[in-house]
């Protein structure tokens, strides 16, 4: 249902004429973007209890086995680790440019930012990817041959090891599942469906990406540098 | 009339936060090779709520939300709150109760520091 509000002695750009893709069970745009908004945050907030329950396990055998623990920093990545904060934190900043892009109607930027914001994505994946093959040559890899240098911590590091695999890889599976909804985002962009007057899923999308990129922010020092330096 | 009831953030304050992220990262990892005992893991955790807070605020725009969604943020919160304090003190305590009841012989190996 195309929406037109012309203010008097007021030509309209193209962009203003557009689509708002306003339903009919919502009185104003407005109204309909703080209920898109608020369902976001809410399955976000799902997700975050999601991850807070591997947190809490984490945060429990951290506690009973403390030195085994401790001991396994040792065999992490660090500067990979931190070079992949590092992109995440690059994809964010695009993703943040790629809302504002769509809020100014800027198509082409909008386009830009949002195959920057994939770039980072992929290279974060990549990066990861050779980090998970280092653990496997390295025998790492609980249940699957786990030789471990330090035979009194070898069953209790397996857990913390097989934490890094579940926390690591859910995040993985997240940020495959956000270079998707991306890629429809661009395809959308480039048909020129998202402009100031309707660019809720572009700001959607953006929510989820970010909120990927704060589980990465929590995981990066519990897992990769407590302990390492021992 | 537009659908945008959020002010456009500004670019400059976009890359403040995104070059404060980065210093934070470089920090924490640079700060993990200090032996600092325990200040270890809670200035790890700091600067992680720190940094989370920021993407929070800025780049997810909870600044600009209703007060009702960031009730619900805040909630979400409060829960997750309630998950970690409960389980965590739950493990926690279980060797205080054996303690209390020297009489008890059945000790599980798990619950011995």
């Amino acid at each position: 249902m195309a929406e037109t509000i012309v203010t008097p002695g007021h030509q309209p750009a193209p962009s203003e004429i557009e689509d708002t893709h306003l339903r009919h069970h919502f009185a104003t745009p407005e109204q309909q973007m703080d209920s898109a908004t608020l369902g976001m945050r809410t399955f976000l907030i799902t997700e975050v209890l999601f991850f807070g329950g591997m947190f809490a396990s984490y945060a429990v055998y951290r506690n009973l086995y403390y030195d085994a623990f401790a001991s396994t920093s040792h065999y992490m990545d660090v500067p990979l680790g931190a070079t992949n904060t590092a992109v995440l934190i690059c994809s964010s900043l695009t993703m943040a440019m790629s809302v504002r892009a769509a809020q100014l109607s800027r198509r082409n930027d909008l386009i830009k930012y949002l195959i920057l914001t994939m770039i980072f994505g992929t290279a974060f994946l990549v990066i990861k990817a050779f980090e998970y093959h280092n653990k496997w040559e390295e025998h790492l890899v609980p249940g699957f041959g786990f030789r471990y240098d330090q035979p009194q911590f070898e069953h209790n590091a397996q857990i913390l090891f097989f934490l890094y695999f579940c926390m690591t890889g859910m995040h993985a599976i997240h940020m495959i599942v956000g270079l998707g909804l991306l890629t429809y985002l661009a395809v959308q962009a480039y048909r020129r469906v998202y402009h100031a007057s309707y660019y809720s899923p572009v700001e959607m999308i953006g929510l989820y990406w970010h909120f990927v990129d704060i589980v990465w922010i929590f995981l990066f020092p519990l897992l990769y540098l407590i302990g390492h330096r021992k | 009339m537009n659908a945008h009831h959020a002010p456009i953030p500004k670019v400059g304050t976009l890359v403040a936060v995104w070059a404060t992220l980065i210093v934070l990262t470089v920090v924490t990892a640079a700060i993990s090779y200090v032996e600092l005992g325990e200040l270890n893991v809670i200035v790890a955790l700091l600067i992680a709520v720190g940094k989370a807070s920021l993407v929070a605020w800025i780049f997810m725009g909870v600044r600009f939300t209703t007060t009702l969604t960031k009730l619900f943020v805040v909630a979400g919160l409060v829960w997750l709150g309630i998950l970690v304090l409960l389980t965590y003190s739950d493990y926690s305590s279980r060797n205080w109760t054996y303690q209390s009841r020297p009489w008890n012989q059945t000790k599980t190996p798990m619950f011995e520091k």
